[in-house]
């Protein structure tokens, strides 16, 4: 194949020039081919970024009726904390505070448990989210997946109330909880 | 046993036609992807099982980086200009011709409006590292004007049928105090619906039966 053509040797009948085929193997540049189209493919399709929606609630006007009075039984206080630390309590008069984590076991079941009694009770369960200053960004797109998850329809994102920080403050220190 | 001699074809193909459709798939995927530019921060989302996808066009999304940072980036040129010029005049900062075209060509920006000068004229890793940026801070809120003047641009620009669509993109180790002067502050102007951006989970076993559309 990579034999030059000297000629003259072996005798002098001269054919002419021989006729080499004009097919190239195309498989390799199929093989090139295929792999950019991939590259191309998935880059192209796998950068666009999800969302998530989120709704704050409207100002109120100064000639709305007061909100609703929500149902205690089926309301939950969601306090983020730093260190990746939830308190929650239900009911919102005589509350029990309560606390746990972001995991499968931590979180989620409580949601679940009161979705269910929410639904036993004909009502949607309510979850107000107060983040603290601390809590990260992170904290707060944890909870409302965990929302979504476990399909509860109502929640809400509050802010931090004194009262609140005062709850949570006597929590900790008969826990000793410092960090 | 007598052997059945089987006839010896040659097996390679006519690679050609398989060759030319993969280089034509190539074309359009190169043509149809859009060159993703160079941000100068760099934001980790967190995940969720969100599954909506952010629409191309017509978002204003505020980024904010880990260390409570705020960029804005606008996808029109048109509405970048308009909401530049609306700014220059607010703050009575003058911008050359020059500078205001190297505006329109930057997609995401993050500096006080007294900065924006020296930004515009840095190239590259400098201009990133120049950028601090935008002020939320109550006394000089320049996030505010920032977000009311790119809607009041767009709506002037391309008619109220094309509406900035609001998009918050967080790290996800942003402290939420920051992330609550930037909701605070769209809340102001009565923006109540946005997107976070965050990036796509796995539904956990046994949950997402019903597949809700947001």
């Amino acid at each position: 194949m990579a034999d030059v053509d000297t000629g003259g040797k072996g005798g002098g009948k001269k054919k002419g020039a021989k006729k080499a085929s004009t097919k190239v193997d195309m498989t390799p540049m199929v093989d090139l081919a295929f792999l950019l189209v991939t590259f191309f493919m998935l880059t192209t399709t796998l950068s666009k970024p999800n969302t998530m929606s989120l709704n704050m609630p409207e100002k109120p006007k100064p000639n709305d009726p007061p909100p609703p009075k929500v149902d205690e039984r089926v309301t939950t206080t969601i306090v983020l904390d730093k260190n990746n630390r939830i308190f929650y309590y239900k009911g919102v008069e005589t509350p029990e505070v309560f606390t746990t984590d972001y995991s499968a076991e931590g979180f989620r079941k409580v949601a679940v448990e009161m979705v269910a009694k929410g639904k036993s009770l004909q009502k949607d369960a309510v979850f107000i989210i107060k983040p603290t200053a601390e809590a990260s960004y992170k904290n707060v797109v944890d909870i409302l997946d965990e929302m979504k998850i476990t399909d509860a329809k109502v929640y809400a994102i509050q802010q931090l109330y004194p009262q609140d920080k005062e709850i949570i403050q006597r929590y900790k220190t008969e826990h000793n909880i410092t960090d | 046993m007598a052997k059945v001699k089987v006839p010896r074809k040659s097996i390679s193909l006519d690679m050609t036609a398989m060759c030319d459709v993969a280089f034509l798939l190539l074309t359009f995927f190169i043509l149809t992807a859009t060159a993703r530019e160079e941000e100068p921060v760099v934001v980790d989302t967190p995940g969720s099982v969100s599954e909506t996808v952010l629409p191309d066009r017509d978002v204003l999304v505020i980024s904010i980086d880990k260390d409570g940072q705020v960029f804005l980036k606008v996808d029109s040129e048109k509405t970048r200009l308009a909401m530049l010029d609306k700014m220059a005049g607010r703050y009575q900062v003058s911008f050359s011709e020059g500078e205001k075209n190297q505006f329109r060509l930057t997609e995401m920006f993050g500096a006080p409006i007294a900065n924006l000068k020296n930004v515009l004229h840095a190239k590259g890793r400098e201009r990133a590292a120049l950028q601090k940026g935008i002020p939320t801070d109550s006394l000089d809120n320049q996030l505010d004007n920032w977000v009311s003047y790119a809607r009041l641009a767009q709506v002037e620009t391309f008619g109220v049928q094309q509406q900035l669509r609001i998009v918050i993109k967080a790290d996800k180790d942003t402290k939420y105090e920051v992330i609550q002067k930037v909701i605070d502050t769209l809340m102001k102007q009565n923006l109540n619906k946005f997107n976070l951006i965050t990036n796509l989970e796995q539904m956990p076993a046994g949950f997402g039966g019903e597949r809700r559309n947001h």
